[in-house]
C-alpha cells in the first residue's frame, strides 16, 4: 500500500527537472482551482502543492497570505476541498501533496484527515509548522496510509541537514531564503552546499522553494536539485486575473517548465 | 514540571518552521547556561531592584475587604514596577539573556502595549535595537502606549493581517524572526509559543510567586487559600501561580476574558471555550472553528484577546491544579470602577478581570480566610477606553 503512494511523488522527478507549482485551493472558488490545476499538468507541471487555507498562516508572505484570506472568503473547508480533489483524481493524474498547518490537519482530527488524503488520491503532506523534532504526531500515521510527509531544510539547518534528510520522504523541501514565502529579487542561501549534504544522507530528490519566480532563477536553483517549487509567483496570478487565471497560470508554468527541462 | 523539549503533559512542543530550529536550540542552549549562573543572576538581580523596583508591595486592601465582608484581601502590585506592570520582569531576564548570546536587536508582539512598551524600555537601556508589532486595532484602542514606545526609540509596525489584534502581532514576530535570525532575538511576552519560550517566560515571571509567598508568611505567618490573576497568554498567573503550585491547599485562579459572555462568538476565553490544537508553536487550548481555523477573538482588553493560553496553564487546567474562569467585559469594567474608587488604585482591565473574580467569591468566604489578587499592571492606558464604554468620549 506504501509503494504506490510513494511511487506518484517519486514519478515527478522522471521527467528531468521536476517543476512544482502550488496552488490555494478556493482562491477565488474551487472551480478556478480546478482549472488552474489541469492547466498547471498540461503545460509541464510535474507535481502540484494544494494549499489548504488557514486563518493564520505563519510562513507564508503577504501574497499567499492574501490567497488564504480570499479563499476562506469565499467558504471554502477542508471537507469541500476533499470533495474537490476527489472529483479532480477523475482525470487528473499528477501527483499531488496537500499543504498546509499542523492545526488544520490535528484538528479534524490526524488519522481521519490522512485516511481521507489516502483515498481520494493525495500522495503526501507539507506542514511548515511541524519540524523534525514534532513529526512524530504525523508521520508515522502518513506512512500507515501511504502519504510521504514531506520535510523541510533551511538556510539555517546547518548540523541538522544530515539528521533530517536520513528521514526523509517523497523529496526534500529545501528553503532557499530566510523569512516567509515570496517572490525574492535574489537568493544568495549557498544551495549546493545544502545539497551535498543530504546528497550524503538520502537518495530521495530534492526540490527548491521560497523566492523562486523567473525562468532563469528556476534553471539556476534547478540546476543544483532535482527540482523548483514555485507559489507566490503562481498565486499572484490567481489574485490578478481572479476566476480567469487558468492559461495565464499555464503560459507560466510552461515558460518555467521550458526553463529547466533540459538539465 | 517540564519535559524534555518543553512538554507539559501533552502540551507546548516546538511547532515552528524548520527555519527557526536552531534559533531556539541556540535560546535554550544559551539559557541553560545562564539560568543558575551566578553572575548573570546578581546582574539581572540588580536591574530587577534598581531598575524596576522589585520587591512589589503585597499591600492588604483593607476597604476591599471590609466591604465585600468576607476574606482578607490582598493585592501583589505588580503594577508599581518600572513601565507599570508584570511584562518588565520577563523583559529584563530575555533582554540580558540575548545581549549575552551577542544578539543586538530585540523584536516583540504586544498587545495592550505593555510588553512593547517594557521591551522599548529594555532595548534602551541595554542599548539595543527595537522593533514592536502591534494590531492596528490595538495601535487605535492604545494609542498613548505607541507613542510611548516611540518615544523610548522604538519602531512600532502596525499589523493589518488576520483581525489586526495580539494573535496577528505574534505571527507577524515570527515571520520577522524567521528573515532575521543572526542579531536578532524574539523576545516573547507571555508564557506561549514553541519551547523554550515557556518555560524562560514562566522562571522569569516566578518572581511575582515568590515574593508573595514571603511577603505573606512575614505579613500573615501562612499561606493564601487563593491567588487569582488575569490570564491571556498566562504570564502574570504562571508567575502568581508557580511557587504555590506544591501547596496544594492554595486554590489557584485564572480569570479569562469572556469579552460579551461565553455563549457569544465575542470572547476570548480560551478554557471555556476552545479545544486542543496546535498554533503559534505550542500544543495547547485555542479558541477555533470545527476545521481548526483560529477564532477571531474578541475581550475589551487588548492584552487578554488572544485566542490560546500558554502551556503549562493548560496542563494545570487538565490535572486540575488551578482553575479558569470567565469574566464578562461588563463584570471587568466594574471592578476597574470599584478599585479605582474602593483603594485609590486603577487596575489594568486585564488585572480587572481577576478582581472582579475575586469580589464574586470573597463574600462567601470565611472572615479568617485570604485571598491574594494580582494587579498585574496599571490602568492608566484604559482610561480612554473604559470612558468610551461608558459613553463618554474623552480626547486625549
Amino acid at each position: 500500500m506504501t509503494d504506490h503512494k510513494t511511487n506518484r511523488i517519486a514519478k515527478a522527478f522522471d521527467h528531468g527537472k521536476a517543476f512544482v507549482a502550488f496552488i490555494t485551493c478556493g482562491d477565488p472558488d474551487l472551480e478556478t482551482t480546478g482549472k488552474v490545476v489541469r492547466q498547471a499538468a498540461a503545460n509541464g507541471a510535474d507535481l502540484i502543492e494544494l494549499g489548504i487555507p488557514f486563518s493564520d498562516p505563519t510562513a507564508e508572505g503577504p501574497v499567499i497570505q492574501g490567497a488564504n484570506i480570499r479563499a476562506l472568503a469565499g467558504g471554502v473547508t477542508t471537507d469541500k476541498i476533499f470533495e474537490f480533489v476527489e472529483d479532480l483524481r477523475r482525470d487528473v493524474d499528477i501527483p499531488m501533496v496537500f499543504m498546509t498547518y499542523a492545526n488544520v490537519v490535528y484538528s479534524y482530527g490526524t488519522e481521519k484527515f490522512v485516511k481521507i488524503c489516502s483515498k481520494i488520491g493525495i500522495d503526501g503532506l507539507i506542514l511548515p509548522d511541524v519540524p523534525y523534532e514534532e513529526k512524530a504526531d504525523f508521520q508515522p500515521i502518513c506512512q500507515q496510509y501511504g502519504l510521504s510527509l514531506i520535510s523541510m531544510i533551511a538556510p539555517t539547518s546547518h548540523d541538522r541537514i544530515a539528521m533530517i534528510a536520513k528521514e526523509a520522504e517523497g523529496f526534500l523541501y529545501i528553503v532557499s531564503s530566510l523569512g516567509v514565502t515570496g517572490e525574492r529579487q535574489a537568493i544568495t542561501t549557498d544551495i549546493g552546499a545544502i545539497v551535498d549534504v543530504v546528497r550524503q544522507n538520502t537518495d530521495i530528490p530534492c526540490a527548491i522553494g521560497f523566492g523562486i519566480s523567473t525562468p532563469e532563477q528556476a534553471r539556476t536553483m534547478a540546476q543544483k536539485a532535482d527540482g523548483a517549487i514555485v507559489g507566490s509567483a503562481i498565486v499572484r496570478r490567481l489574485e490578478q486575473y481572479g476566476r480567469d487565471a487558468a492559461e495565464p497560470v499555464g503560459a507560466y508554468v510552461k515558460s518555467m517548465k521550458d526553463a529547466i527541462a533540459d538539465l | 514540571m517540564t519535559n524534555p523539549r518543553g512538554r507539559f503533559g501533552i502540551h507546548g512542543g516546538q511547532y515552528i518552521p524548520e527555519t527557526l530550529m536552531n534559533a531556539v536550540i541556540e535560546l535554550e542552549a544559551a539559557y541553560d547556561h545562564y539560568k543558575d549562573n551566578p553572575a548573570f543572576n546578581r546582574e539581572l538581580n540588580d536591574l530587577m531592584v534598581n531598575y524596576a523596583g522589585r520587591p512589589s508591595l503585597l499591600y492588604e486592601a483593607k476597604h476591599m475587604t471590609e466591604d465585600l465582608g468576607g476574606a482578607k484581601i490582598y493585592l501583589k502590585r505588580e503594577d508599581l514596577n518600572h513601565t507599570g506592570a508584570h511584562k518588565i520582569n520577563n523583559v529584563l531576564g530575555q533582554a540580558l539573556l540575548a545581549k549575552k548570546m551577542g544578539k543586538t536587536r530585540l523584536i516583540a508582539e504586544t498587545g495592550a502595549g505593555q510588553h512593547g512598551v517594557a521591551t522599548a524600555t529594555v532595548a534602551a537601556l541595554l542599548g539595543m535595537e527595537c522593533v514592536v508589532f502591534m494590531g492596528i486595532e490595538d495601535t487605535k484602542r492604545q494609542a498613548l502606549n505607541v507613542y510611548r514606545m516611540r518615544l523610548l526609540g522604538a519602531d512600532v509596525v502596525p499589523v493589518t493581517s488576520g483581525t489586526g489584534t495580539l494573535k496577528d502581532a505574534v505571527s507577524e514576530a515570527m515571520r520577522e524572526w524567521t528573515s532575521r535570525i543572526a542579531d536578532t532575538h524574539y523576545c516573547l511576552g507571555s508564557v506561549m509559543g514553541p519551547h523554550p519560550f515557556p518555560t524562560i517566560v514562566r522562571d522569569f515571571q516566578a518572581v511575582i510567586s515568590k515574593e508573595i509567598k514571603a511577603q505573606i508568611l512575614d505579613k500573615e505567618g501562612r499561606l493564601p487559600d487563593a491567588v487569582i490573576a488575569c490570564v491571556g497568554g498566562g504570564s502574570n498567573a504562571i508567575g502568581s501561580f508557580y511557587n504555590f503550585i506544591d501547596d496544594k491547599d492554595v486554590a489557584l485562579i485564572g480569570c479569562e476574558a469572556a469579552g460579551r459572555g461565553i455563549d457569544t462568538f465575542e470572547t476570548a476565553a480560551t478554557i471555556n471555550t476552545g479545544r486542543l490544537g496546535i498554533f503559534h508553536g505550542m500544543k495547547s487550548y485555542f479558541c477555533q472553528d470545527k476545521y481548526g481555523q483560529i477564532a477571531p477573538v474578541y475581550s475589551i482588553s487588548a492584552g487578554l484577546d488572544y485566542p490560546g493560553i500558554g502551556p503549562e496553564h493548560a496542563h494545570l487546567h487538565d490535572i486540575g491544579r488551578a482553575q479558569y474562569v470567565a469574566i464578562t467585559d461588563e463584570e471587568a469594567v466594574e471592578a476597574f470602577e470599584y478599585l479605582s474608587r474602593i483603594e485609590g488604585i486603577i487596575p489594568a482591565i486585564e488585572s480587572a478581570h481577576a478582581v472582579a473574580y475575586a469580589m464574586k467569591i470573597a463574600p462567601k468566604m470565611d472572615k479568617d480566610q485570604i485571598i491574594v489578587i494580582t494587579i498585574s499592571g496599571r490602568g492608566d492606558k484604559d482610561v480612554a477606553a473604559i470612558a468610551r464604554y461608558r459613553g463618554e468620549d474623552l480626547h486625549d
